[in-house]
C-alpha cells in the first residue's frame, strides 16, 4: 500500500530518487535545493537506496560526474537550482546531444544579480535550449511524481534525453504537504530496469563517445535531438496514462481549469497555478468568464495543447515568473510562437510577475485580468506587464 | 630459439590514423601510458583492457576522435575542456555499481589541468577516485593555436605571450600542477617525459597499480607551439632533463620530504646548459638576444629545485 508523509518538496524530490534507484547521484549544496542531497545521503548512509553518492566540489562536476555515470551506463541523478544550474550550462547541452537520459530536480529559484534564493523560474527557463525535457510541479506530490515521469521519459528508446523537473523554491521546496510514497514494486514496474544500448564504457564492448563533429554531421546530430524531443510529446503522454492507471494520478501537458466558457484565460506554470485556481474560483462567484490553464511540460512546448486552449478564449494572459530582457517572457514567447499562423487567434498579454520570491497576491492576479478585460474590449495598447512593481522605490 | 619478452606490451589502444602532428610529443605519450596502463591492469586484475579512459577537449582529444572515426581501442569518453576528472569521477563510481574491476584513465593537455580544469582535478583527488590523471604538458594551449597557459615556461613566446618592446615573452614561472596534485596527499604522484620511455612506462604502471587516485604530469614537446623540427621532439625533450629543466621525481602519499628523483645528477651540478636546450626551440630564439633573460629563467629554475628540496648549479 503507498503510504502518506507529510514533507517538504525536497523530501519529496528526494524520495523519487529513492524510488527510481539511481546508481550514481552527484550533487553540491545550494539554496534551496541542499536538502535533495541531504536526504539522499541519509537514504545511502542508511543502506535505503543502493547508490554511489558522489559528494562533488561544484555544480559543474556535478553534472560531469553524472555523464560520466551516465556514459557508462548507469541511472544517475542530481538535485540544484539557480546560479548552480546556470554553472552547469555548458554542460547540459553535451548531456542531451550525447542522449543521456540523466534526471535533476530543481528548487526553482531567481538568478543574481541581485544575488537572491527565493523563487522564480529564471533558472529552468534560461536552459530552455539545452535540449532537457522540462516538467513543472504545482505541489508536493507532482515533484515527487513528475521526476518518476521524468526517469520514464527520458530513458525510453525514442527520445533518451535529459529531463528536468522544477518546483518552487521554499513555496514548495520547504512547505510541508502530504504527499502520498508509491509502492516501490509499483515504481520498479513503471521504470524497469535502466539497460542502455547506446551508452556504456564497458572494457568488453569499447565505443568512442563525444568526438568531434564537423559540419558534415554535426547538423544532423543536432536534427537528431530535435527529432527526440518531437517524439517526447508522445512518449510523455503515455507516460502519463501509465502513470494514472498504476498510480491514480492524472497528468496533462497543459491542465485546464475551468476553461469551458471562458472569454480570458489565465496561462502559468508551478505552484502559481493553486494560486491561481482560488482566483477563479473567486472571480467566478463574481460571475467573470475567466479561467486557468497550467503548464506542466514546458519542454517539449505542448503547442497543439496551447493551440486548443486559444481557440476557446478571446485573451490568453500569460502569468510568468521570468524574463527575457529585450523581448518578454519566454512564456509569452512559446505561446507566440505556437499561434502565429493560426487562422483566428486571441490577445496574447504578457505579465512579469513574482520575480526573486515577491508572493504574488489576489491584487497583482486582479490588475492582470483587469488589463485583459480593457484589451478584450478596447484591443492591445502594450502586451507584456510587470505586474507589483514597488514604484516608490523605483 | 627463445624469443625474449618484449619490455613493453605489444597491445595498442591508441590506433595508427590519428591527426596529430608529425613529430607530436603527445602522441607519444598517449601510445606508451595506455601500453602501460593496460600492463598493469593485466597484472593486477588478469585483464588488460580492465579500464576506459575520459579525455579532456584539446590536442590529442580532437586529433583522435572525429566523427565517424576513432584512434581508441579502449572505451573512451570526451565531454569537455575543464571537467575530465569529474567526468572520470562518475565512471569510476557506476564501474563500481556495475561491479566491473580495473581502473579509470583521465587525460588532459596542461591548459585543461593547470588552468581551467584544476577545481575538478582537485575534487577527484580529493574525494579519493580510483583514477590515474595523466597531464600532457606541451606547456601552452596548443590545439586553439599556442597561447599561453600557466603551465608555459618563462621567457616562452607563444601568440598570447609575445615578446616585444615591453614584453620579455612569457613573464610568469611555470606551475607545477604535481606539486599541487601531491598537496592532495594521494598515493602518488610523478612526473616523466617521453625523452625516458622506461621511466614514463614504470611510473604509469605504479600508478595504474595503486588503490586510489595518482597524478602524472609528462612533458610532450609540441612541433609547431614549440618551434622546432619534427625529428627533434625527443631529443628536445631529452635536453629538458639533462640541462634540469624538466626535474623528473616521485612523490608518495604527499610526502615532500622524501622526493624521489631520477636522472638527478649526484652532485646536484647539471652537465649541459639550458641554452643548449632553449636554442633547439624558436619559441625561445629571442631570449638570446636580451641580456638577463636567460638567467632569469636559470634562477627560476634553481627555485624550483630549492622547493624539491635540491641546491642545483647550473652551467
Amino acid at each position: 500500500m503507498p503510504m502518506k508523509r507529510v514533507m517538504k518538496g525536497n523530501e519529496a524530490a528526494a524520495w523519487a530518487a529513492k524510488l527510481a534507484k539511481p546508481k550514481v547521484i552527484a550533487a553540491f549544496p545550494i539554496t534551496p535545493s541542499t536538502l535533495v542531497p541531504e536526504k539522499i545521503s541519509e537514504f545511502v548512509a542508511n543502506g535505503e537506496l543502493d547508490a554511489e553518492f558522489i559528494k562533488v566540489e561544484s555544480e559543474h562536476s556535478a553534472i560531469s560526474a553524472c555523464v560520466g555515470a551516465s556514459a557508462a551506463g548507469v541511472r544517475a541523478f542530481t538535485a540544484t537550482a539557480s546560479q548552480g544550474l546556470a554553472l552547469m550550462h555548458e554542460i547540459l547541452f553535451i548531456a542531451a546531444g550525447m542522449r543521456l537520459p540523466i534526471v535533476m530536480a530543481i528548487g526553482n529559484r531567481a538568478l543574481s544579480a541581485p544575488i537572491n534564493i527565493w523563487n522564480d523560474w529564471q533558472d529552468m527557463i534560461s536552459e530552455r535550449d539545452t535540449g532537457w525535457i522540462q516538467f513543472y510541479a504545482e505541489n508536493n506530490q507532482e515533484a515527487l511524481d513528475l521526476i518518476l515521469i521524468a526517469f520514464k521519459v527520458a530513458e525510453d528508446e525514442r527520445v533518451l534525453l535529459p529531463a528536468m523537473t522544477g518546483f518552487d523554491a521554499f513555496i514548495l521546496t520547504h512547505t510541508v504537504e502530504p504527499v502520498e510514497i508509491p509502492d516501490q514494486e509499483l515504481v520498479d514496474e513503471f521504470l524497469g530496469e535502466y539497460k542502455p544500448k547506446h551508452a556504456y564504457l564497458d572494457p568488453k564492448r569499447p565505443i568512442t563517445q563525444g568526438t568531434l563533429g564537423f559540419p558534415a554531421h554535426y547538423m544532423e546530430a543536432r536534427y537528431k535531438v530535435w527529432e527526440a524531443m518531437e517524439n517526447a510529446r508522445e512518449v510523455i503522454k503515455e507516460a502519463f496514462e501509465e502513470f494514472e492507471k498504476k498510480f491514480g494520478r492524472k497528468y496533462q501537458m497543459v491542465e485546464e481549469y475551468k476553461t469551458d466558457d471562458a472569454e480570458i484565460i489565465m496561462i502559468t506554470m508551478g505552484s502559481l497555478a493553486g494560486t491561481l485556481k482560488e482566483f477563479i474560483d473567486k472571480k467566478r462567484e463574481e460571475g467573470v468568464k475567466v479561467g486557468a490553464a497550467k503548464i506542466t511540460v514546458y519542454r517539449p512546448f505542448p503547442i497543439e495543447e496551447i493551440r486548443a486552449l486559444a481557440k476557446k478564449a478571446k485573451v490568453l494572459a500569460i502569468l510568468e515568473k521570468d524574463v527575457s530582457f529585450g523581448l518578454g517572457g519566454a512564456v509569452f514567447a512559446d505561446v507566440s510562437r505556437s499561434l502565429i499562423n493560426e487562422k483566428e487567434k486571441p490577445i496574447v498579454l504578457d505579465f512579469i510577475i513574482g520575480l526573486g520570491g515577491r508572493d504574488v497576491t489576489f491584487e497583482q492576479l486582479e490588475e492582470a485580468l483587469s488589463i485583459s478585460e480593457k484589451a478584450m474590449k478596447e484591443g492591445v495598447e502594450e502586451d507584456v506587464y510587470w505586474i507589483g512593481l514597488r514604484k516608490e522605490i523605483l | 630459439m627463445a624469443v625474449r619478452k618484449p619490455p613493453i606490451t605489444t597491445r595498442e589502444y591508441w590506433a595508427p590514423g590519428h591527426a596529430a602532428c608529425a613529430g607530436c610529443g603527445c602522441a607519444i605519450i598517449m601510445r606508451l601510458a595506455t601500453k602501460a596502463f593496460s600492463e598493469a591492469m593485466e597484472e593486477k586484475y588478469g585483464d588488460p583492457n580492465a579500464f576506459a579512459i575520459a579525455h579532456a577537449t584539446g590536442c590529442m582529444e580532437v586529433v583522435s576522435a572525429v566523427f565517424p572515426y576513432t584512434a581508441w581501442k579502449a572505451p573512451w569518453i570526451h565531454v569537455a575542456f575543464e571537467n575530465a576528472a569529474a567526468v572520470a569521477s562518475g565512471i569510476e563510481a557506476a564501474w563500481k555499481k556495475l561491479g566491473y574491476k580495473g581502473k579509470i584513465l583521465a587525460f588532459g593537455g596542461d591548459g585543461g589541468t593547470a588552468d581551467i580544469g584544476l577545481q575538478a582535478l582537485s575534487g577527484m583527488l580529493e574525494r579519493r577516485h580510483n583514477v590515474v590523471y595523466i597531464m600532457y604538458d606541451n606547456e601552452a594551449y596548443m590545439n586553439t593555436g599556442i597561447q599561453r597557459s600557466s603551465s608555459t615556461p618563462y621567457g616562452a613566446w607563444t601568440t598570447t605571450s609575445p615578446p616585444g618592446k615591453y614584453s620579455i615573452g612569457e613573464d610568469k614561472p611555470k606551475k607545477w600542477v604535481a606539486l599541487i596534485a601531491a598537496a592532495h596527499m594521494v598515493p602518488y604522484v610523478a612526473t616523466a617525459s617521453i625523452a625516458d620511455p622506461y621511466d614514463l612506462y614504470r611510473k604509469v604502471k605504479k600508478a595504474a597499480k595503486v588503490d586510489g587516485p595518482a597524478f602524472l604530469q609528462i612533458h610532450g614537446p609540441c612541433v609547431p607551439g614549440w618551434r622546432i623540427p619534427p625529428e627533434k621532439t625527443v631529443e628536445v625533450a631529452k635536453l629538458a632533463i639533462e640541462t634540469g629543466v624538466w626535474p623528473l621525481f616521485e612523490i608518495e602519499n604527499g610526502d615532500i620530504r622524501n622526493i624521489k628523483f631520477q636522472r638527478f645528477p649526484k652532485d646536484g651540478k647539471f652537465k649541459k646548459p639550458i641554452e643548449e636546450y632553449l636554442k633547439l626551440q624558436g619559441r625561445f630564439k629571442h631570449l638570446f638576444k636580451r641580456p638577463g633573460a636567460i638567467q632569469e629563467l636559470k634562477e627560476q629554475i634553481k627555485e624550483m629545485w630549492r622547493v624539491l628540496g635540491k641546491e642545483v648549479e647550473l652551467p
